[in-house]
């Protein structure tokens, strides 16, 4: 027995898997589409971009990792305000910088963190996570010579992005931006979720007990994930605080979270382009809702809430297995790839 | 110095009161429910409605609060609740949050988004010095009305067939309808009981924690804090953590307002940390 120990087959499913989708390319290709065919939407369609990049994030942690968080938003809180003071203050005046300093401030945050999730039931992660956003929208209300307080950080101008776009007041530069910073992140998403590393976590969801008796190093793989999606989390906030030039307090809020939990499960979680059409989804819906009675929408959202619970949540995403079955019927190679493997079994 | 610990027991009782429906719905069915201040907010609009606007005196509103938090919870435990105990977790919470979003929209539809009050009788009103201790008239009420409740579920507990039956589907669900307990009624009464109680709680509570329709949202996160570092197991463990909360908030507000309700989240995180189960509850994993 003196070979090396040859690396597993990851077998055609998983291949197929990891492969690019033709729906797939159609879909980025879309996006980048509405750049250039809806001019006058520029606001709204950042502000999707951002919510789905926050809402990624949770998915990487919900929808692979299995852990359950009422308190998402501090993570995205934290980006926004690092962003926002960073700016302020001039230490790093250069939009993209200052992301990725935001994004890395947030990851810290996300590592100290993950160790109060790795114990403890559903309830108990839920009331943890709750109560650390709580906490840090406490830390930024009281500190109110650092962040603004009540009043939010005031006084945040953006420099031009790379030194040469300007974030121009139609929102064109900051859509062009999110949406190349969600394209980017949502790769290395896509990398990391058809990894061994995002394999290893869905058996963990599916089985902390098995998974740490196959050798899965549970705890580790969970801080990593939830510090990775903390970093997810700390971009798309640093993203709102630069393309609005402004942090509240709101970004905090307990609202916040729950609403993001919702457009996770209008999308489905575990696919990665669940948070994306959830994000779209929501925010038309919203927007809808909104214009039609602007004070009590969150009746609507709460209703919608309530009935897809109701309904079944595994129920209502099958809403899209007509879409897998015409992605099957498009990608020609997963047809073959999974009828191969059915023969096989049999 | 005895003011505010006489302010903070009366702050205590009245979150206990308010909390201990919840506190027994997640020990015995395991149930997230995030829509508990939803029937406390019923309670204390229901009171403002019946006081303000009909005449009906405050000491008659309060049981009549606590009947319509009952009724409500009864009636939509029966309807919804009861398709979402077998679901999971994520579910539930998913579940209680619509409810909570959709009780602040419709309260603020039909109520209005400002800050209501309830007429109180004038010989509730103001304080009296007692050896030199400014006592509140309204919160000693409130601490008598809170006290004889707890006292009184505290019998009910240990003492009637009701309450042991209870106690015994808390403990272990399987058994006790192995035993023949019908713990489905015997949740549904529960449920209810413990939304009329927080209905009167919120009836009692509007003087002074205020009531708006953002309350369930507000208090959301005392009621788990109660929960969470008092267990479920007991009703005592729920009732010290109640008043531990209820001081250290006042308390905590007047010696050290920079800090504000800092200090008892970080409790909050810490005891769940250290102890998953609550502070006083048996060692037990459930």
């Amino acid at each position: 027995m003196s070979l090396p120990p040859a690396r597993p087959d990851p077998g055609p499913a998983r291949a197929s898997r990891a492969r690019w989708h033709p729906l797939e390319v159609l879909f980025w290709l879309a996006a980048l589409a509405c750049y250039f065919v809806l001019p006058s939407k520029h606001l709204i369609l950042t502000e999707i971009a951002i919510l789905a990049l926050f809402a990624l994030s949770l998915d990487l942690i919900l929808g692979y990792a299995g852990i359950v968080s009422l308190g998402h938003a501090a993570f995205f809180g934290f980006g926004a305000y690092v962003a926002g003071l960073l700016a302020k203050h001039q230490l790093a005046s250069e939009p993209l910088a200052a992301l990725l300093l935001a994004g890395l401030a947030a990851l810290l945050l996300g590592f100290l963190t993950s160790f109060l999730v790795l114990r403890g039931s559903d309830l108990t992660r839920i009331m943890v996570t709750l109560g650390v956003a709580l906490v840090l929208r406490e830390i930024a209300n009281r500190y109110a010579w650092l962040t603004g307080g009540a009043d939010g950080l005031q006084g945040v101008s953006i420099e031009p992005l790379l030194g040469l776009f300007r974030f121009d007041m139609f929102g064109r530069t900051a859509h062009a931006y999110t949406l190349a910073v969600l394209f980017v992140l949502f790769l290395l998403a896509r990398r990391i979720a058809h990894s061994p590393f995002g394999l290893s976590l869905q058996a963990i969801k599916g089985n902390q007990l098995r998974a740490t008796a196959v050798g899965i190093a549970v705890n580790a793989r969970l801080i990593s994930i939830y510090s990775i999606a903390a970093f997810y989390a700390g971009v798309a906030g640093a993203l709102l605080t630069q393309t609005t030039a402004f942090a509240s307090l709101d970004v905090f809020s307990f609202e916040r979270s729950a609403d993001l939990l919702l457009v996770l499960i209008i999308g489905g979680t575990g696919y990665l382009y669940g948070g994306l059409i959830g994000a779209l989804i929501f925010k038309l819906m919203q927007d809808y809702l909104s214009a039609l009675t602007p004070q009590y929408w969150p009746f609507w959202i709460g209703l919608v809430l309530v009935v897809i619970v109701l309904v079944g949540r595994d129920r209502f995403s099958h809403w899209t297995r007509p879409l897998h079955r015409l992605a099957d019927r498009l990608d020609w190679r997963a047809g073959q790839a999974r009828r191969a493997t059915v023969s096989e079994r049999h | 110095m005895l003011t505010i610990l006489f302010d903070g027991i009366a702050y205590g009782m009245l979150l206990f009161v308010l909390a201990c429906g919840l506190a027994v719905t997640l020990g015995l069915m395991n149930f997230v429910n995030l829509a508990h201040g939803a029937f406390a907010m019923a309670g204390g609009y229901a009171t403002v409605i019946l006081v303000n606007n009909w005449g009906v005196p405050f000491f008659a509103a309060l049981p009549l609060a606590f009947l319509v938090a009952a009724l409500l919870g009864l009636v939509l435990e029966r309807s919804l609740y009861v398709h979402v105990y077998r679901k999971s977790h994520l579910d539930q919470v998913l579940f209680t949050i619509g409810l909570v979003f959709m009780s602040v929209a419709a309260v603020d539809y039909v109520m209005g988004s400002s800050q209501v009050f309830v007429r109180l009788p004038p010989w509730l009103q103001g304080q009296f010095n007692v050896l030199g201790v400014g006592v509140g008239r309204y919160r000693l009420l409130i601490i008598l009305v809170c006290g004889v409740l707890t006292v009184a579920l505290q019998l009910v507990l240990s003492r009637t067939r009701f309450g042991s039956r209870l106690r015994a589907a808390v403990d272990d669900a399987r058994v006790a309808r192995g035993l023949g307990i019908r713990v489905d009624s015997v949740f549904a009464i529960t449920f209810a009981v413990g939304s009329g109680l927080a209905g009167l709680g919120g009836a009692l509570g509007t003087e002074i924690v205020g009531l708006d329709p953002t309350f369930p949202l507000k208090f959301m996160i005392y009621f788990l804090i109660v929960v969470t570092v008092g267990g479920t197991s007991s009703i005592t463990g729920p009732f010290l953590a109640s008043l531990l909360l209820g001081i250290g908030d006042v308390a905590g507000k007047y010696y050290v307002p920079t800090l504000g309700a800092f200090v008892i989240y970080t409790i909050m995180i810490a005891v769940l940390i250290v102890r998953p189960q609550g502070l006083f509850s048996r060692g037990g994993v459930r």
